[in-house]
């Protein structure tokens, strides 16, 4: 009995202690980014391992926030992490809440369309030859009209408002709403909670935006960030010699390379962090419902 | 119209048409579709968004068949049969792409499938409710950087000149290591991020299916003297054996996609020869040098080889599982 207890012990220490480890590796190369991110050009270079900074510095952010490439490919970020993840929740929802009305004709053909694309994906030059026949390459539209939904969003969504019962919707019919009424007045407030959801992933997709940019974008002064950011970290110097011209870091500089590399990566990490907590709080349900039907 | 005078006159030419009470098929969907007029404008969005950029892309690739020229169109180019498929098929580039392609995804199977198994049951296995918690939310954090983000600290923490890991090998006196531009590494540092970003995310799934367990179960296994060791063999992992299976079947679905972004932001060129898959291929050659109809055939294959594949795995995980995939 007492042996058996032992060995309870240490498995619970040595489990505990790998977990510590596991943590510790996640969280460790953003803290490692984060603290020399603010850590001083002197001491930069003086030191060769710096695990915790003696001299605190802001010079790489304000160097970074001071050029105008940088400040405008956060702001088209944001656009589409604001106005996308509307239009792509109002998309969704209109869809999802019409197909999950029962009464709805033709709602199984339309579900079978949505859900073929589910299937088959024609590739991708396919899709950049409709996004330029279209005339949005270069345009910032074209990171979001081609990624407002999808089969999967459209049919969680479904999956939610089939919840919703019908009685609700025949009391505000009877008050002389229609239908789009409903959808606006009663159905949206009282999904809340789960449109809060949706939006935060939408959120959180848009400001990722890296490989649709890659393809519709040409013009630097239409990057969002994350185009931005990967050509920082491949080479911050020599950009600029493009069409937007005025991407020049001084290389004799105040501030070394690697740290503006660092604080550019805060910079892009730190939306993510602020809504990471909410984010906790809804996807343990969403990733459940993502991938096994109850 | 049409379709309702003929069902009237096949039903009997001698009696008049019976007026509105009994309307024809056609009839009532008429009048459902103008009831429902506002409902299907709140899909009429969504359904012009599935139309434009999901169906139109599907009937462009039939330029995988043509010489495609910007001038003459999707439906002018000249046709020229299986041309590129042909092109495609001959070409040695192929063979480097399958092999890149089930190299990654194989090693992905083998070490990145079953890592949120082995840390999902020690999660589990953490008495303090707050400590485990605490574990789960380091855990999950990188799923929701994005890939550029996971290449810029890779870099930071590997790169020869100025990664962490150099210098304190640096520190120790035994030179340094090009980690991300050697060719013998490549896979195996595409597995290892892979499982950084995504193994505490894939724990959620197969927590759920643990948290489903009965705690009796675990309480006369203890009664009937069974070890840790017994407990999880016998009673946990019995409990996630239909997750494991559903979703290593659907992962068989997916071996031709091993993502784009990920092998594109880490590809530098003395590994080009071990990273290149269809994806990043079908760009460089596609968009970037612009040989749209070639690249829309390789895109096509690789599509057809997908569909087969989910379909059959979905065929296989209905054999398999009780509970049905959609």
């Amino acid at each position: 009995m007492h042996q058996k207890g032992w060995k309870t012990g240490l498995f619970g220490f040595v489990n505990n202690g790998l977990l510590l480890i596991i943590g510790l590796a996640t969280i460790f190369p953003i803290y490692y980014t984060v603290i020399l991110s603010f850590t001083d050009p002197v001491e930069y270079y003086q030191r060769s391992l710096i695990l915790w900074p003696r001299d605190w510095t802001l010079d790489a952010y304000k160097h970074l926030l001071s050029n105008g490439l940088f400040v405008t490919s956060i702001s088209i970020s944001v656009f589409l992490a604001t106005v996308g993840t509307m239009l792509s929740l109002l998309v969704t929802g209109g869809m999802a809440y019409a197909v999950s009305r029962k009464r709805l004709r033709f709602r199984k053909a339309i579900m079978i369309m949505v859900l073929i694309t589910f299937l088959f994906t024609p590739g991708l030059v396919p899709l950049y030859l409709v996004v330029r026949n279209v005339g949005l390459i270069d345009s910032v539209w074209s990171l979001i009209l081609p990624s407002l939904t999808s089969a999967w969003y459209v049919l969680l969504m479904k999956g939610f408002f089939d919840s919703i019962p019908d009685s609700l919707e025949e009391a505000a019919m009877i008050d002389g709403s229609n239908d789009i009424g409903v959808f606006w007045r009663i159905i949206l407030p009282l999904s809340l909670p789960a449109l809060v959801a949706f939006g935060l992933f939408f959120a959180v997709g848009y400001w990722n935006t890296y490989f649709n940019a890659l393809m519709f974008i040409n013009d630097q002064k239409m990057w969002p960030l994350q185009v931005l950011l990967q050509n920082m970290l491949v080479d911050p110097t020599t950009m600029g010699s493009g069409s937007g011209g005025g991407f020049a870091f001084q290389v004799n500089r105040p501030v070394p390379t690697e740290t503006l590399k660092m604080a550019a990566v805060v910079i892009a990490t730190v939306p993510i962090m602020l809504v990471y907590p909410f984010l906790q709080k809804h996807f343990a349900k969403g990733a459940m419902v993502g991938s096994v039907k109850e | 119209m049409k379709a309702q005078e003929t069902v009237q006159s096949a039903k009997g030419s001698g009696s008049p048409p019976i007026p509105a009470k009994s309307k024809t098929k056609w009839g009532r969907i008429r009048s459902d579709v103008a009831r429902d007029k506002y409902l299907y404008m709140l899909a009429l969005p969504g359904l012009i968004f599935f139309i434009i950029f999901k169906y139109i892309p599907i009937t462009n690739l039939v330029i995988a068949f043509q010489e495609y020229s910007p001038y003459f169109g999707v439906f002018g180019s000249p046709w020229v049969g299986f041309e590129h498929f042909a092109r495609f098929f001959s070409n040695d580039d192929f063979w480097m792409l399958l092999r890149n392609t089930l190299a990654i995804s194989f090693l992905s199977l083998i070490f990145f499938f079953p890592a949120p198994i082995i840390l999902a049951l020690m999660l589990n296995e953490v008495r303090s409710s707050f400590y485990k918690r605490t574990i789960q939310s380091l855990v999950y954090i990188p799923h929701f950087l994005s890939w550029v983000l996971i290449y810029g600290l890779t870099y930071l923490m590997f790169s020869q000149s100025e990664g962490l890991f150099n210098k304190w090998l640096v520190t120790m006196d035994w030179g340094t290591v090009d980690i991300l531009s050697n060719p013998n590494y490549f896979w195996g540092m595409l597995t290892a991020q892979s499982i950084w970003k995504e193994v505490g995310w894939g724990t959620i799934i197969f927590l759920a299916a643990i948290a489903g367990v009965d705690p009796q179960l675990y309480e006369a296994a203890v009664m009937d003297g069974a070890g840790r060791r017994r407990r999880i063999w016998h009673i946990t992992l019995p409990a996630m054996r239909n997750v494991i299976l559903i979703l290593l079947i659907l992962r068989l679905g997916t071996i031709m996609d091993t993502g784009f972004e990920q092998i594109y932001l880490m590809m530098n060129a003395p590994v080009t020869n071990v990273a290149e898959v269809f994806d990043t291929y079908v760009y460089r050659v596609g968009i970037r040098q612009g040989e749209f109809s070639y690249s829309t055939a390789i895109g096509l294959f690789k599509s057809i080889v997908g569909v087969i594949l989910v379909v059959s795995a979905n065929r296989l995980a209905r054999r398999y599982g009780q509970e049905s995939l959609y």
